[in-house]
């Protein structure tokens, strides 16, 4: 264990850490800015089912190109995503199949057939290097500063669309049919929606991994709707925890030797949630027990007629 | 603001008007070459009994579910050219209330159509929002979180929200349906007032005893047309009858009522 003075150094100064934790911390404001719409849209698992149905689409998108360049990755990671987006889509609307359904069948189709392309791509003489095997769990110190600077670049634009075309997405997410009656293309804005999930999706893939990326979506949304009752601060504070989890996992795992990083943030963003969900003002369980003692208190006090 | 002379070409073209509508979920038929016409002005209630296609029929006017045959036109023309002069106001329960949000929120909504891509709400939607919660009785509760609010509120909300619309023509589904003593007042006189200033209202109704205090035109349905006129005219009991099939008791006179588990033999359908 180092101390905390030398760790907030290192944070400044140490090339991996801080490439480790600048990372943590975009996929965290991405996703929990893009999680807090997912998951008031109830499509929590659509995320949990995008993450796992991209490790197919990172192993073909290397046994194409036999490069091991995160870009070439990415893009076979939004492209399984989007496949498994549509493939749920299309079955919810030609068959009798519910979306819960449709969602459990496309996530275990594409991870088993991921997990089988990925026993046969790791047989090849060049794949161990390629590391494919990181993205099932995540490998934030395999983080680049190059790498950095594109989920920078790919965050940015995705923040900056859920701002231009916040009513938009406000209204899809309150009332779609609603929205359809006043005349919103509301086809089009969910498809947008959802590919913006997808992106914050594939931004997280390399730190915390294909498993466990779900719960930086769902996770910090969870929190945040507990201190809140406005989509503003609702969105804004969860996208700080998702921030908030990415850096405390970056620099506890930098601290303690051999812990794995994706899993330390994932558990730091539970204990954000645990918290949220015992004290938050108002929601919190706590402060709900406190008030229901007190009342029970007032009303055995006060005469009984 | 829009004035009816405005907007309609002639007299004699009605505000509503569904011709041979056909409507299927999977292979079961919801609606079944239905027709129907709401003249400029009228305040109609929309009756039958449950699974009659109802809110299908208010989905299909909007282009919210696309029909196996058939149109509906607004004052002559498809919907598409015509959105800004309707309003709708869904089911209370079709939204999730616990979404963070406040009521002035909501109903600023209203506006979003007309603001059109990208345009934030501003003072003046503001302010249109605030009339329309005081019209309907909430103005108090603008800044109050959705959640809180009880059954009757939040339809009021629903109402005020399709009131900052400006409409010509509002399609209600089920206003009333769970609603406190004081909303159904509310949106009574709501009605009254959107008569008196020539607006067409079409409402989903299941109160089948207060049809002809509250409404003038009644279109009764059950999967096919049943029959759709003025209420003095059109809301008898054969029709009824028709309509509601074996599951209706006639009292004395103007009284009528389903009948449910023999409790309550004279009183109105049960809400679901």
């Amino acid at each position: 264990m180092m101390d905390i003075g030398q760790l907030f150094h290192n944070l400044l100064f140490d090339y991996t850490l801080r490439t480790v934790a600048l990372g943590a911390a975009i996929l965290g404001i991405v996703s929990g800015a893009l999680g807090a719409f997912a998951v008031l849209r109830r499509q929590s698992l659509l995320g949990d089912a995008i993450s796992h149905a991209a490790l197919p689409g990172i192993v073909i998108a290397f046994l194409l190109t036999r490069s091991r360049e995160p870009v070439i990755f990415l893009l076979g990671a939004l492209a399984a995503g989007w496949a498994a987006t549509l493939s749920i889509a299309a079955i919810t609307r030609t068959t009798r199949i519910k979306d819960d359904t449709a969602l459990g069948l496309v996530l275990s189709v594409f991870f088993g057939f991921g997990l089988m392309l990925l026993t046969f791509a790791q047989k090849l003489p060049d794949a161990r290097q390629a590391g494919l095997d990181k993205f099932l769990f995540g490998q934030a110190a395999t983080l680049l500063q190059s790498d950095v600077i594109a989920m920078a670049a790919v965050g940015a634009l995705a923040l900056g669309a859920t701002l231009l075309f916040w009513k938009e997405f406000k209204l899809l997410t309150f009332d779609a049919d609603y929205a359809a009656s006043l005349g919103y293309p509301v086809r089009t804005l969910d498809v947008l929606l959802t590919t913006l999930l997808v992106v914050a999706i594939v931004i997280g893939l390399q730190t915390v991994g294909v498993v466990l990326m779900s719960a930086m979506l769902v996770a910090p949304a969870a929190a945040a709707r507990q201190w809140t009752n406005r989509l503003e601060t609702m969105v804004g504070l969860s996208a700080l925890f998702g921030a908030l989890a990415g850096v405390s996992g970056a620099l506890i795992s930098s601290a303690v030797e051999k812990t794995p990083t994706g899993p330390v943030i994932v558990l730091c963003i539970s204990a954000i949630v645990l918290v949220s969900l015992l004290f938050a003002p108002a929601r919190g369980i706590a402060w709900r027990r406190l008030r229901d003692l007190k009342n029970q208190r007032r009303l055995r006090t006060a005469s009984p007629l | 603001m829009i004035t009816p002379a405005m907007t309609t070409p002639a007299m004699t073209t009605p505000a509503v008007e569904v011709c041979n509508l056909t409507v299927a979920y999977q292979d079961k038929p919801v609606l079944w070459e239905v027709d129907m016409q709401a003249p400029s002005g009228a305040l109609m209630a929309i009756v039958g009994p449950n699974g009659a296609g109802k809110t299908t029929l208010i989905k299909a006017i909007l282009g919210l579910v696309r029909p196996l045959a058939g149109q509906a036109l607004i004052y002559g023309k498809p919907y598409s050219q015509q959105r800004h002069l309707v309003a709708y106001v869904p089911q209370r329960n079709s939204v999730d209330w616990d979404f963070p949000t406040s009521v002035l929120d909501v109903v600023m909504m209203g506006r979003y159509g007309a603001l059109g891509w990208l345009r934030r709400p501003g003072p003046a939607e503001r302010s249109a929002a605030l009339d329309a919660l005081d019209k309907v009785g909430m103005a108090d509760f603008a800044e109050r979180q959705i959640g809180q609010l009880s059954g009757g509120q939040q339809q009021r909300v629903f109402l005020a929200r399709a009131l900052v619309q400006n409409a010509q023509v509002y399609l209600m589904d089920e206003p009333f349906q769970g609603v406190d003593a004081t909303t159904e007042r509310a949106i009574v006189r709501l009605l009254q007032e959107l008569r008196s200033q020539g607006k067409t209202v079409l409402v989903v109704h299941h109160d089948l005893q207060t049809v002809p205090e509250y409404f003038d035109w009644v279109m009764m349905l059950n999967v096919r047309r049943i029959a759709c006129g003025p209420v003095h005219e059109i809301f008898t009991e054969q029709n009824l009858r028709a309509t509601y099939g074996g599951k209706i008791a006639f009292l004395h006179g103007n009284s009528v009522g389903e009948v449910h588990d023999g409790h309550r033999p004279a009183l109105s359908q049960p809400a679901l």
